[in-house]
């Protein structure tokens, strides 16, 4: 056991080695993208273009969570500050990092704009169908019948609307010709690689990215392991999972 | 001349802004101090437009002012709205052509003329020119600028009509000349 | 690099929102963030309309929260961005200027103060002294300069790009309606011909060098996990702020000297008083102003010394007394009678001034 413990996690060069353990709540799933993130940045070689900004929510954690130029911003304002930094500062590769609160609710106005005008980002959301920092109340994604904090009976949508989709509704309005617009899932570490990977290098080539990674927050749902990734399977089948848009591919010189 | 103050006013699409502005740009390029407020209200047509003007010889302390030296009203509206900066001192011209009452305020004087009738009946002008008669009657009421100060305002802000349509530059120049006379006839 | 348009001095007609946007291509601001609004557009229309020239930046955003928070985008890019609002666009940019405060971005923004509350009046008022100053959940560590005129204008947006670039706290620059949307002449020059050297700018994110080689990586936060982590950086903040006050502080006195009746106005209303001080001299009433420039910080010292001189004093704004109620707290224990004159959102001239000072020479001031 003990060695077990001595064994060092293989960080990548673009996570924070003095961070740490993770400071995110056991079994949390802003560890794994933030992780995938990192591998990507460092694959891509992005690690001195790279500018990250966390919104506020559980997202803020990652504050000093990446070995990257890092920014925290305000509730919804993630994606703003970055393309404030992209346009002022073209050739940085901007992330805008935030939940599904803060990305499709109070920030939706910019992440609408945003993905119209293109702008050179990755916005990149975490949804975990709830909002997590302020103890598990009601998003645009909770699902159909979920118990939070503000729909304790289950969520009606008869009363609440339907959960919003956010990247069929950005594949609807980004420009197919400089945009990639996908879904993926933790539950598929090797898949969201792929897709960051894809989402980065067309911020990298002067493109907007948006990727919406369907997360888990057992703390706030109250779930055991098992209960936990039942819930993430009933996501991936409610939020479908793949590329909605993949940018036109430039004639090869 | 210490500082004259005036307010023209009419119904927003009347030219009021357009001729307040080459009164200030001739008043500017003459040397004097020259201070100009657009009153802009969230209508950008059909509200009540007044232009607020000074033209001094010194320095202009206050934007805004109480009570005007000469008011200019040209709608029924324009009377209705700025009687408040007329006072026993202000010298009120309006259009009886156009108004179809008298303004009923106590001034040094009340001037009526009848400029949109005379741009609408006389073949050498038209109806787009009636701001610059009025343009005229204010020059021949306020008499601090030369008629050549505001030709060359006119050519900064109509040249390339004028350029394109050289009868403008004639039709304009004659309607100066005919407001400025309209308000020496009704001063007699 | 910007290209700059003045180069020698050059005397113009302008209307101050055109003023604005020369001050700032003098200055050498490199981008401007901005939504339209009323009695501020033609900032962005006369910033826009130069860029072929200037070789500046401009991007119009969704709203005013997203021009704010892009404009600390720029700044965090290391670029002299700024932006300009007005009235309800003041009130949602809040949200950013008071991150600004917080991570001590310098923030640069013109207001172009409107009537208010809510939409009101497109035109004109003194009704965003308060928000300009203290706006925001915060402490108010901010920079105001209240401006009165064109020449004002110009000089102060310059001087609040420098102010902000080297002490680090959001400046504004304080205006109205009348003085946008006016026309007088103005004389714009090169800053460096007056002396003026632009502070330089540095990037936040993105500094040269390896990550993990030649820096660290660079961690912005403006939340904080303890009461007290936060109140150890505001202490700091209000220290830094309080000891760089008096290099700041800026005010313009007329006749004051031997002022009976001491007028106590900022901005345009200030000019107001200048005439009426002129007719009330030649009446023979001793009247005179203090005008506080900045009016965060507050030049508390001289403002104190020419109220105790005189044996009253009046407040006047197009405000229910926001600039007063600042001004009052830093004058406690003085007991020098005052009146008021506050009309909301609209203009004060000099006849108004002249009447109430009259009315207090006859009849003085009990409070």
């Amino acid at each position: 056991m003990a060695n077990v413990l001595e064994v060092k996690p293989d960080l990548a060069q673009a996570q924070c080695a003095e961070v740490g353990a993770s400071k995110f709540c056991p079994g949390c799933g802003h560890g794994t993208i933030l992780k995938t993130l990192a591998q990507v940045i460092d694959e891509l070689n992005l690690n001195e273009r790279a500018v990250f900004g966390c919104d506020i929510g559980c997202s803020l954690l990652s504050w000093n969570y990446m070995n990257i130029d890092t920014v925290q911003t305000h509730h919804g304002r993630t994606t703003p500050v970055i393309y404030g930094v992209t346009r002022a500062n073209p050739g940085t590769v901007g992330i805008a990092y935030m939940g599904d609160g803060g990305g499709l609710a109070i920030g939706s106005q910019h992440l609408v704009n945003a993905s119209v005008r293109g702008e050179n980002m990755l916005i990149l959301l975490a949804n975990n169908t709830n909002y997590g920092m302020t103890g598990g109340q009601m998003s645009p994604t909770t699902m159909p019948g979920q118990v939070t904090e503000t729909t304790p009976y289950g969520r009606d949508c008869s009363i609440t609307g339907k959960p919003a989709k956010g990247a069929e509704m950005i594949a609807a309005i980004a420009d197919p010709e400089k945009s990639y617009v996908a879904r993926s899932t933790m539950g598929n570490v090797r898949g969201l690689k792929k897709v960051l990977k894809a989402a980065l290098e067309n911020v990298a080539n002067g493109g907007f990215s948006f990727v919406e990674v369907l997360s888990v927050c057992p703390n706030n749902w109250r779930t055991n392991n098992i209960k936990t990734l039942e819930r993430l399977k009933e996501m991936e089948e409610f939020f479908e999972v793949k590329e909605f848009i993949t940018p036109a591919k430039k004639e090869e010189v | 001349m210490a500082r004259i103050k005036i307010a023209l006013a009419g119904e927003g699409g009347h030219g009021v802004q357009s001729v307040a502005k080459i009164l200030v740009e001739a008043g500017y390029e003459a040397g004097k101090q020259v201070l100009y407020i657009p009153n802009f209200g969230v209508e950008q047509r059909g509200g009540v437009s007044i232009a607020f003007c000074q033209i001094a010889d010194e320095k202009i302390g206050e934007p805004r002012y109480s009570k005007a030296d000469i008011v200019i009203m040209v709608s029924d509206r324009a009377i209705d709205r700025c009687s408040t900066y007329v006072d026993e001192n202000t010298t009120v011209i309006y259009d009886s052509s156009v108004c179809t009452k008298k303004p009923e305020v106590k001034a040094k004087r009340i001037i009526p003329v009848n400029a949109n009738e005379i741009a609408n009946t006389n073949p050498e002008l038209g109806a787009r020119v009636f701001n610059i008669i009025i343009l005229g009657v204010i020059l021949e009421a306020t008499k601090v600028l030369d008629v050549e100060d505001i030709k060359s305002a006119m050519e900064h802000a109509l040249g390339k009509k004028f350029e394109a349509k050289p009868e403008l530059r004639t039709k304009n120049h004659k309607a100066l000349e005919v407001g400025m006379n309209l308000l020496k006839e009704a001063a007699v | 690099m910007v290209k700059k348009l003045i180069t020698q001095d050059t005397r113009m007609f302008l209307t101050g929102n055109e003023v604005i946007a020369y001050a700032a291509n003098a200055a050498e601001a490199e981008f401007m963030y901005g939504y339209p609004i009323t009695p501020q557009n033609e900032i962005m229309h006369t910033w826009c309309k130069l860029l072929p020239k200037t070789e500046a930046g401009f991007l119009q955003t969704e709203d005013e929260i997203s021009a704010g928070f892009s404009t600390l985008g720029g700044i965090l890019a290391g670029k002299r961005a700024f932006t300009a609002t007005a009235g309800p666009g003041n009130v949602i940019m809040q949200d950013a200027q008071s991150m600004a405060e917080m991570m001590r971005l310098p923030f640069v923004c013109a207001v172009m103060q409107r009537g208010g509350p809510s939409t009101a009046t497109v035109i004109y008022a003194q009704q965003e002294t308060r928000l300009t100053c203290f706006g925001g959940n915060g402490e108010g560590f901010r920079i105001v300069y209240s401006t009165a005129g064109h020449q004002d204008l110009y000089d102060y947006m310059i001087k609040a790009f420098n102010t902000a670039w080297k002490y680090r706290f959001p400046t504004y620059m304080l205006a109205d309606g009348y003085q946008g949307k006016m026309r007088e002449p103005v004389t714009l020059y090169d800053p460096a011909s007056r002396g003026i050297s632009m502070v330089p700018t540095e990037a936040f994110l993105r500094a040269e060098g390896k990550i993990g080689v030649d820096r660290d990586a660079t961690h912005l936060r403006n939340t904080f996990n303890l009461e007290e982590e936060l109140m150890e950086h505001l202490d700091v903040y209000k220290e830094e702020y309080e000891r760089i006050s008096p290099e700041i502080e800026e005010y313009f006195e007329y006749k004051a000297e031997d002022a009976e009746v001491l007028v106590i106005a900022h901005g345009i209303v200030a000019r107001s008083a200048v005439t009426a001080i002129d007719e009330l001299r030649a009446k023979g009433i001793k009247a005179g102003l203090f005008r506080p420039i900045t009016i965060r910080p507050l030049p508390v010292n001289p403002m104190r010394a020419a109220v105790k001189r005189a044996k009253q004093v009046l407040f006047t704004e197009s405000a229910n007394g926001q600039l007063a109620q600042m001004c009052l707290e830093k004058l406690y224990g003085l007991t020098t009678p005052y009146s008021t004159l506050f009309k909301m959102g609209v203009g004060v001239t000099g006849d108004d001034i002249v009447s109430k000072v009259e009315a207090m020479v006859k009849e003085p001031a009990t409070v």
